[in-house]
């Protein structure tokens, strides 16, 4: 199987799903002449034009609201978001239109709309340009919430993403896009929902997503080589949540330690923490543990954000704790 | 409304404290900021100050005894208040002083918070053995209900003595052996006779010394560091003649107090060093390498039945009287079991100098997690070849020479990178009015 990296295993994604339905085009700032602020639609202007591949203004309301238009009117828009930061500025499209309006309009309408955005941080943006608001998207029903962790998972996922008919945001790490794995040839779908085991093991469940997912491999070779076998669970898609897999392996390890880079408090460690106790309350034998992202607004100096974002060694000291 | 308070937790690695001695009695006024008690942690003595203002209603622990962080150990109520029975002391006392009766200060039972009540009756659950409410996870409560086993039987390995699931898996009924297995301690155990081992005057069995918290620590930490740590080591000469010289210049210039050490000279002069080699002020920490931002100088620090190092910090920026100053209140109180955890943590490299033992040189063990360690011999004076120069030939001649052995980690830096920081050493302390500047 040829390793190629995430951003060419997404930019494959869009391509052939252009390919094979004409009614997916994509809409951004930058997204045509530019080829995309971080060169996934490189090319993608020369070859499928402009209509099919649209600059908009700097207003993310007006492009999730015309994605929700097209949608609605039967077209399968890609609408693409430089930094899920700038979410913020259309978030009553998102939360009250495209995750509510199958559902206010009792099914008449689907939504078969995806946003991509670029979340995380890592790369001294400032506070307001690297948050990891993951779990603020994927509280609302109605709204889908797919975060890949490999290049696999992001090609696979986004196929599903666009053939869905609900509205799915779909969240690429900012620091991921030269991350390398390997890919399938040619036209295969993963379906959303579904936790993946990354790695096996049978003494500590990690639970997982995204760049918590590189971290979490990495802590897992160095605590081999303690001889502490982790099985790490990778989410994939927070909403819908599998917990599965999750459970499954934690009735094995009863140890759980959930990483993630958002914030700790309401997250998604959270969220599978208390689902943990609820489904599997009778094969707990430690408190499950959260390493997550240090409760401040990102700073902008190197030292600093390294320090307020999850790293290894956090994963390996989490670990340890809960043997 | 009634305060608890608890067992601090003084540094990231500490798991227990040691209550040493209440400061204030039972039924005693405390003012919030006062000292409450002394407790000892792994590496010192510290003094836990109240939170809270009122009056100290109850001790929760007995002096000596040990219990795990954040285990309630006091409650503090207002003038007037009365303390609500907790369940802890239906269940028989456990780990606070049995023979302590419960004050009931006038008729008026204040109600405090249910909340608190639970809290307290959970969290001092731990220490509790006979007859209270015994500490376990939900897989080890089935496991032993599955299994017809008694939990308040089984010893529990894990924190604060929760019992887990690999105590109930490996526990065994003590019906057919006369007694199961003593609960694992860190106390030294006399040697088991194993064949061939068994000591030539096995008739006369040696002192059993508990274990202190510190000495505990030292073995850990070293054991972790040798285990772990790569060490490979280098030693250099240094001529200390100008050092010496200037040392006792200045020190003709201060008083006492503030009288500079030749181990003063050579924690400036290394963090002086250590700006040019920021590889050897570092961490190794999995698959990377921390670089750290400030430099913090361990001055290791001889105390009773062990060793600390007390914190230089930011000793690249400090003048040496600074330094003086400072290490030398430290190590008073070091010596004293007085020490703050702010002055014994977080240093980047350590030194450690034996030379007022006229040591010539010695290795030493890497203080985790820091990449590197000097270990610094005696200022002597020594035959030493001066070089021939122009015509007058080659001398024998009288040197003020001091050697020191950096102790590297060979994870993090190598033998060259190693050597070059010496040789930088070499630079700041052979032309040591450097330092002054």
């Amino acid at each position: 199987m040829p390793r190629i990296t995430m951003r060419e295993a997404i930019s494959q994604a869009l391509w052939e799903e252009m390919e094979r339905d004409p009614k997916v085009f994509i809409l951004g700032e930058e997204v045509g002449v530019w080829g995309g602020t971080y060169a996934v639609t490189k090319g993608f202007y020369d070859h499928f034009g402009e209509k099919r591949v649209k600059d908009t203004p700097i207003a993310e309301a007006a492009i999730i609201g015309a994605a929700i238009g097209a949608a609605m009117t039967g077209q399968r828009p890609v609408a693409e978001l430089m930094t899920i930061n700038f979410a913020f500025s259309a978030m009553d499209h998102i939360v009250n239109e495209a995750a509510k309006l199958h559902y206010m309009f009792a099914g008449q309408f689907v939504l078969p709309m995806v946003i991509r955005a670029v979340g995380g941080g890592g790369r001294q943006l400032g506070a307001t340009h690297s948050q990891t608001p993951d779990a603020v998207f994927a509280h609302f029903p109605g709204l889908k919430v797919v975060s890949p962790g490999t290049p696999e998972d992001a090609k696979g996922l986004l196929k599903a993403a666009i053939r869905s008919d609900d509205p799915v945001l779909f969240i690429e790490h900012a620091t991921m896009y030269q991350v390398r794995g390997e890919v399938p040839d040619g036209d295969f779908v993963i379906p959303i929902g579904k936790s993946k085991v990354q790695r096996p093991g049978k003494d500590v469940t990690i639970v997982t997503y995204s760049k918590g997912l590189e971290i979490s491999l990495k802590a897992a070779e160095v605590l081999a080589k303690e001889g502490i076998e982790v099985e790490i669970v990778d989410l994939r898609s927070l909403r819908p949540l599998d917990m599965e897999p999750v459970i499954e392996s934690f009735k094995k390890t009863n140890r759980a330690v959930i990483v993630e880079e958002g914030w700790k408090s309401y997250g998604v460690g959270s969220e599978v923490a208390a689902r943990i106790y609820e489904q599997a309350f009778d094969y707990v034998d430690a408190p499950v543990k959260r390493v997550a992202q240090k409760e401040v607004p990102l700073p902008y100096n190197r030292t600093l954000e390294q320090l307020a974002l999850p790293q290894i060694a956090d994963v390996i000291q989490a670990v340890k704790e809960v043997l | 409304m009634a305060e608890t308070v608890i067992m601090p937790k003084l540094g990231f690695d500490m798991a227990e404290g040691t209550l040493v001695r209440w400061v204030i009695g039972e039924g005693q006024p405390v003012a919030k900021g006062a000292v409450l008690a002394e407790i000892e942690t792994d590496k010192a003595t510290v003094e836990v100050e109240s939170n809270f203002a009122g009056i100290v209603a109850k001790h929760l622990v007995a002096e000596k005894d040990v219990v795990p962080v954040n285990t309630p150990i006091a409650i503090i109520t207002q003038p007037g208040e009365a303390l609500v029975k907790t369940p802890l002391e239906d269940a028989g006392g456990g780990g606070g002083k049995p023979e302590a009766s419960h004050k009931e200060q006038g008729s008026r039972a204040v109600q405090t918070e249910a909340a608190q009540k639970q809290e307290i009756s959970s969290q001092a659950a731990a220490p509790v053995k006979a007859g209270g409410p015994v500490k376990a996870s939900p897989i080890a409560r089935r496991l032993a209900s599955e299994k017809g086993i008694d939990l308040s039987a089984i010893n529990g390995s894990g924190p604060g003595g929760r019992v887990v699931r690999r105590d109930v898996e490996s526990y065994q009924p003590p019906q057919a052996a006369p007694a199961a297995a003593p609960a694992s301690t860190l106390a030294v155990t006399p040697p088991r006779a194993e064949p061939g081992l068994a000591p030539a005057t096995a008739a006369q069995p040696g002192v059993e010394r508990p274990l202190s918290k510190l000495r505990n620590a030292i073995a850990r930490r070293m054991v972790e560091a040798k285990q772990q740590t790569p060490h490979f080591y280098i030693t250099r000469d240094y001529d200390m003649a100008a050092l010496m010289a200037l040392r006792k210049q200045l020190n003709g210039l201060l008083p006492e107090n503030e009288k500079i050490s030749v181990n003063d000279f050579i924690v400036k002069a290394v963090a002086m060093t250590l700006k040019q080699f920021p590889n050897l002020n570092a961490s190794f920490a999995g698959s990377q390498i921390l670089q750290h931002a400030h430099i913090n100088i361990g001055v290791a620090v001889a105390v009773e039945n062990g060793l600390l190092t007390v914190v230089c910090r930011d000793a690249d920026q400090q003048g040496l009287r600074q330094i003086a100053v400072e290490v030398k209140n430290m190590a008073g109180k070091a010596r004293e079991g007085k020490v703050r955890p702010e002055d014994i943590e977080g240093s980047t490299f350590s030194i450690s100098n034996l030379g007022m033992y006229e040591v010539e040189q010695f290795a030493a063990i890497i203080n985790p997690p820091e990449a590197a360690i000097l270990a610094v011999g005696a200022v002597q004076e020594v035959p030493v070849v001066r070089k021939a120069s122009g015509e007058s030939p080659a001398q024998l001649v009288i040197g003020t020479r001091m050697k020191a052995t950096i102790s590297v980690d060979h994870r993090v830096s190598d033998g060259a990178e190693a050597a070059q920081f010496l040789q930088a050493l070499a630079g700041w302390l052979e032309n040591p009015l450097k330092l002054v500047l």
